[in-house]
């Protein structure tokens, strides 16, 4: 790209050189222009030399432009060099405003979201993972393949639609059989659907197999089985993250709001005390990052989740578990996690502190693991990201947040959080049986509701039986 | 490129040799049709021909012995196949250059591999598991406690393998580790899921997975035959040996076959009883509805012509129908696509293991399509029909301890209650 640039007459850059090589004497053409550089001593003397020997202007200009640049990335990559500088720098404060106003207002939008209720969540969730598969569906694509397939870029949303309705179609199964049963009907339709789920969406994703093969254009077949994986990653990443997020959801806006703030909490204190205190650089992939805005962020981040659990755990709204598909109000009793305990301090404390003792909830010990995961572990999504932007020489994502690049670059640790916290959950919070479950639902999916009467009935005659037969 | 050769002979000197070492391509490769004489007269075709019946009956052989032996051992031979499918995939996009600058990067491939096995594997034999263990002993609690926390163990591994990929990640290398990532991922996603539904087919009855592992080997045996014999016009441009007569003629054959196969399998109680737990001795069971013979009264028109009076079906056959025409018109699609990934990076056979017939890879391509289909219509279709509430009575007192019966029985009046209010 510079030699196209500097090799057109009309370039400013050729026009300047061509300005300053007029004065034949070396000194003299120092003098004159002080971009020149000492090392290369076979400057042209007029402009039918640029097109003779296009290397060697064209290399030196590249040469300053890279050395410029190694400035730049010297200056980026220590902080500690610069780091008055970056206080000092009308540019970064710049940036750092667009940044915070975006955040602002983000954080805004989520917490009205928040407020609505669960089923907007969900839809939020969806909203910003189309906008992450668009943002990734468009990264690989090569606009002189695409136009020689028509229609290609359709298959993409076919899978996505087929994905979407694979993923929500089992968390609804949970959910909708105990919301749709006043009209016969829709619930017949759509229990129809739901027992039919796996197949249709079988179907669907044979038929995109079948489409992908039948489209195969000689001599474009390395581009479109290429395209064919990258669409496979690209769901699976999406789609893994967004469905336990929705699985976590649906356990309480707590465990979606939590790991969430957790993240947002450790980006936002890893800028600050990189900001303040950033030295020794922490990893090749992320120039930015260094072990001190690292180190500070763990430490803010773990004092938080304590703290956030505790003001979060409080209200119901949070902690309720939301069984059915409605919008209204939630009571119920949140469980024994959300329970305060007294610990009392022992004695010697009682003198310094205005405080008899301190009231934790239970669920205070678990974000502490949580937070310890957020703070070390989910770095290595951003790296995971950085690493990869890297690789395919791209720099941000997409452009959709002023500031921040596309939704893929926010959402990067925000991934790997969601999927940790849904096994967290799953594996040490809720009690789950797994036999218990698995019967469960082979009974839902099969039975009718005469035959599961039938069935409670015949269980319970049994159990009670048993239970008569050891006394 | 049929066309071509039954068309005009270039003029030229040079193409003309091209085209003659394409015709003696033609004649190197199995099967390939040609518009105007018949492959049956091509001497050089029966030497392959050979070889490839001989290593298919060895195959075949060495497949019946297994079956013989039983459940375990079948998932056995499922999981050595799909390490070797999973090796060959792992070594064909391999560049060596690249590989020697990074060592222990293959390490990461098999550490992923054994984390999708004990994950895959975990999930569907961890009720059979637990039925296989006494309640009393310590290895009850040890085997519970690992299935509860299965997940997390499964995820720890696999958010190990990640920060180990990151940490090795080289300056300029970048690229091509990246692509070894998504590809080692492709590679566990394609061969776990259809052999963890094999596996799952396999301990719901033997029948389940021998008839569609069958129905597809008939369909490529009698395409091949039916191709070699009539085959004139190509099917598809990705796949210039399969012709639409030996597609037809396959099809057909393979639908009927099913029927009939099923009728031959129903009988036995080895093959159609579903196996509770992980034991290897023999298996008494009730075989259900699907396999007791229904007498049919055949229609007057037919009964005269034939001297059997009624016909006996299993109305397990019904269902074989489905599964042979799925084997016969949407399982070749799976040999399309790896003929058009093989085109797409220029290579010839997946591997070399099985004289004849290329690597492993290349005999499994349609199998997998058809054992996640066989899975998802037993699932969908045959359970539902055979499931009743003797049935899972049945379930629930044997495989559930008095206190996760007592816990179902709430559950189940919980839901009830719940559907009774909400209508």
């Amino acid at each position: 790209m510079a030699m196209e640039k500097d090799l057109s007459p009309n370039s400013p850059r050729i026009r300047k050189l061509r300005d300053t090589s007029y004065p034949t004497t070396p000194t003299s053409r120092m003098n004159t222009n002080n971009q020149r550089d000492n090392h290369y001593p076979n400057i042209p003397n007029s402009p039918r030399d640029y097109n003779y020997t296009p290397s060697s202007p064209t290399a030196r200009i590249r040469h300053r432009r890279r050395s410029s640049e190694n400035l730049a990335e010297v200056n980026r990559s220590n902080v500690s060099r610069v780091s008055n500088l970056l206080l000092g720098d009308k540019n970064k404060y710049r940036s750092m405003w667009i940044r915070t106003c975006s955040s602002l207002w983000m954080l805004g939008g989520v917490v009205f979201i928040i407020y609505m209720g669960h089923l907007y969540i969900w839809a939020m969730v969806v909203v910003i993972q189309i906008f992450m598969a668009k943002e990734l569906f468009f990264l690989r694509r090569r606009a002189h393949e695409e136009r020689r397939l028509p229609g290609f870029w359709l298959l993409n949303w076919h899978f996505f639609f087929t994905a979407m309705l694979f993923v929500y179609g089992r968390i609804i199964q949970q959910q909708l059989v105990n919301t749709v049963s006043s009209d016969r009907f829709i619930y017949k339709l759509v229990s129809g659907l739901i027992k039919y789920q796996m197949v249709i969406c079988y179907f669907l994703y044979i038929a995109g197999l079948i489409w992908f093969i039948l489209t195969l254009k000689n001599k474009m077949y390395k581009y479109q089985f290429g395209q064919y994986a990258w669409t496979h990653m690209i769901l699976i990443v999406v789609f893994t993250q967004s469905s336990f997020t929705v699985a976590n959801i649906f356990e309480g806006i707590f465990w979606f709001l939590l790991p969430a703030a957790l993240i947002a909490m450790n980006d936002v204190a890893a800028y600050f005390f990189g900001f303040y205190f950033g030295k020794t650089p922490l990893i090749k992939l992320s120039p930015k990052k260094t072990w001190e805005g690292f180190i500070g962020a763990s430490v803010a981040t773990i004092i938080s989740a304590f703290i956030f659990a505790n003001v979060l755990g409080q209200f119901q709204w949070l902690t309720c578990p939301r069984k059915d598909l409605s919008t209204g109000w939630l009571h119920c009793d949140p469980g024994p996690l959300f329970r305060p305990e007294y610990y009392p301090f022992p004695s010697w404390i009682t003198p310094f502190s205005p405080w008899k003792g301190i009231s934790t909830l239970p669920v205070q010990w678990h974000a502490f693991s949580l937070g310890l995961f957020a703070s070390i572990m989910a770095p290595f999504g951003g790296f995971f990201a950085s690493g990869f932007k890297r690789a395919f020489k791209i720099k941000d994502f997409g452009d959709s947040i002023p500031g921040h690049g596309g939704f893929t670059d926010r959402m990067d640790c925000q991934m790997v959080m969601a999927v940790f916290a849904y096994i967290y959950i799953q594996s040490f919070i809720v009690n789950r049986d797994y036999s218990v479950e698995m019967i469960l639902d082979q009974i839902s999916r099969s039975l009718g509701h005469e035959e599961q009467k039938m069935l409670y009935e015949k269980l319970g005659d049994i159990l009670q039986h048993k239970l008569q037969g050891r006394f | 490129m049929q066309k071509e050769i039954a068309g005009d002979a270039p003029s030229a000197p040079t193409t003309r040799v091209r085209h003659r070492k394409r015709n003696s391509d033609v004649g190197a490769g199995a099967g390939k049709p040609n518009g105007n004489h018949l492959l049956v007269n091509d001497s050089k075709k029966y030497k392959s021909f050979l070889i490839r019946a001989y290593s298919t009956f060895w195959m075949i052989g060495g497949f019946a012995l297994i079956v013989y032996l039983g459940h375990l051992y079948i998932t056995a031979m499922v999981v050595v196949i799909q390490i070797f499918m999973a090796r060959e995939l792992f070594n064909l996009l391999r560049k060596t250059h690249e590989d020697k600058q990074l060592p222990g990067f293959r390490l990461l491939n098999w550490h992923f591999f054994f984390t999708a096995m004990l994950f895959v594997y975990g999930r569907i034999l961890s009720q059979r598991l637990v039925n296989t263990v006494t309640p009393d002993k310590v290895l009850y609690r040890l085997v519970t406690s690992l299935i509860k926390y299965h997940m997390a163990i499964c995820y720890s591994l696999y958010i190990s393998g990640f920060v180990w990929f990151i940490l090795t990640l080289k300056k300029k290398m970048y690229k091509y580790q990246f692509s070894q990532y998504a590809w080692t991922h492709m590679i566990l996603i394609v061969v776990f899921t259809q052999s963890s539904f094999t596996v799952a087919n396999i301990f719901e009855g033997i029948f389940w997975f021998l008839l569609p592992a069958s129905l597809i080997v008939i369909n490529d045996i009698f395409a091949y035959i039916c191709g070699f014999f009539f085959g004139r016009t190509p099917l598809i441009k990705l796949s210039p040996k399969k012709t639409w007569e030996g597609f037809i003629g396959a099809s057909i054959t393979t639908v009927i076959s099913a029927f009939l196969l099923a009728n031959i399998m129903g009988r036995f109680l080895w093959l159609t009883c579903p196996r509770e737990d992980l034991s290897t001795g023999w298996l008494l069971c009730d075989p259900g509805p699907l396999f007791k013979q229904e007498t049919h009264a055949l229609p007057g028109w037919i009964s005269d012509w034939l001297p059997w009076k009624e016909i006996s079906i299993l109305p397990v056959q019904w269902h074989a129908l489905c599964l042979g025409l799925f084997a016969s018109i949407i399982a070749p699609f799976g040999g399309f696509f790896a003929s058009g990934f093989k085109r797409a990076f220029k290579i010839k056979d997946f591997g070399d293991s099985i004289p004849g017939h290329g690597g492993i890879t290349d005999r499994m391509d349609c199998q997998m399509v058809m054992a996640v289909f066989a899975y998802i219509y037993h699932q969908s279709f045959v359970v539902p029909e055979v499931l009743s509430v003797d049935k899972l009575l049945d379930q629930i007192i044997t495989s559930l301890t008095l206190e996760e019966q007592q816990a179902l029985l709430v559950k189940l009046g919980q839901m009830l209650q719940e559907k009774v209010i909400g209508s």
